[in-house]
């Protein structure tokens, strides 16, 4: 064996195999935030395969050892962005979730809370859905998700606290819109269901 | 009217807590959801395909 000092960016198998590995125990989580940002299953796995191919290609640049996920997200959202400013069909599915929504909504007996949070997810200002999403559900602190975003931690707080305003005022709203009369039976559904998760703690 | 129950703590602060906590772990629930499907072979087709032509590169 003798010496092995390797420079960077040389072919390594062994160091791809563990990268490898270590990526694709990632794609579920690479997919669950492509589908909350776009809400659309279709885009979402065409945004979360050009994401995990990104990563791939850019292997070499990967410090083995430091947060892989976070890396994987950044990735991801930037590829996103990208898309998006070249005329994602975004727009376009949206109108059709929110048609679909409120189709859902007519019928009082139609388990319409998780579509709800869905349209509501995607009413909200981008930087704001993401911001929410990697801190409320993507399990990272402020500071990582500060670091994805490629923004300051403050900037974070502040727009996953507004988006959980704008959230909870479009998911009222919608109610209101929807009968004229307040707290419909999905928000009660959701309310019922966080006092049920809280009372198990 | 409303009435207003000055000797309890803010009935619309728990109530917006509540609904915070009733959003967040929706929002959990629906990330989770896409988590726990089984990844398309797609993604892996890709993937082994791509890490072919590493080896081979060419």
């Amino acid at each position: 064996m003798g010496l092995d000092v390797r420079p960077p960016r040389v072919e390594d198998p062994a160091r791809d195999a563990i990268f490898k590995r270590q990526l694709v125990a990632l794609i579920p989580q690479l997919r669950a935030f492509a589908r909350t940002l776009t809400g659309d299953a279709t885009a979402a796995d065409d945004l979360a395969q050009d994401a995990m191919m990104k990563a791939w290609d850019a292997r070499a640049s990967f410090e083995m050892g430091t947060n892989m996920k976070a890396w994987t997200f950044m990735i991801l959202r930037n590829q996103f962005y990208s898309e998006k400013r070249r005329s994602w069909r975004q727009t376009q599915l949206d109108q059709e979730a929110a048609e679909r929504t409120l189709v859902a909504i007519d019928d009082p007996a139609a388990p319409v809370a998780l579509d709800e949070l869905r349209l509501g997810l995607g009413m909200l200002p981008a930087e704001q859905r993401e911001a929410l999403i990697l801190v409320g559900a993507g399990g990272f602190a402020y500071e990582e998700a500060a670091d994805i975003c490629g923004c300051a931690i403050g900037t974070v707080k502040s727009r996953v606290s507004r988006a959980r305003r704008a959230l909870q005022a479009i998911l009222d709203r919608g109610d209101y819109d929807r009968d004229g009369k307040p707290a419909g039976d999905a928000m009660g559904a959701i309310l019922a269901h966080a006092e049920r998760l809280s009372d198990a703690r | 009217m409303i009435e207003k129950d000055a000797t309890s703590r803010s009935p619309e602060l728990d109530e917006a807590r509540l609904r915070q906590q009733a959003i967040g772990s929706k929002l959990r629930q629906m990330f989770d959801e896409v988590v726990n499907e089984p990844v398309p072979d797609e993604f892996l087709d890709i993937l082994r395909r791509a890490d072919k032509s590493a080896m081979g590169d060419g």
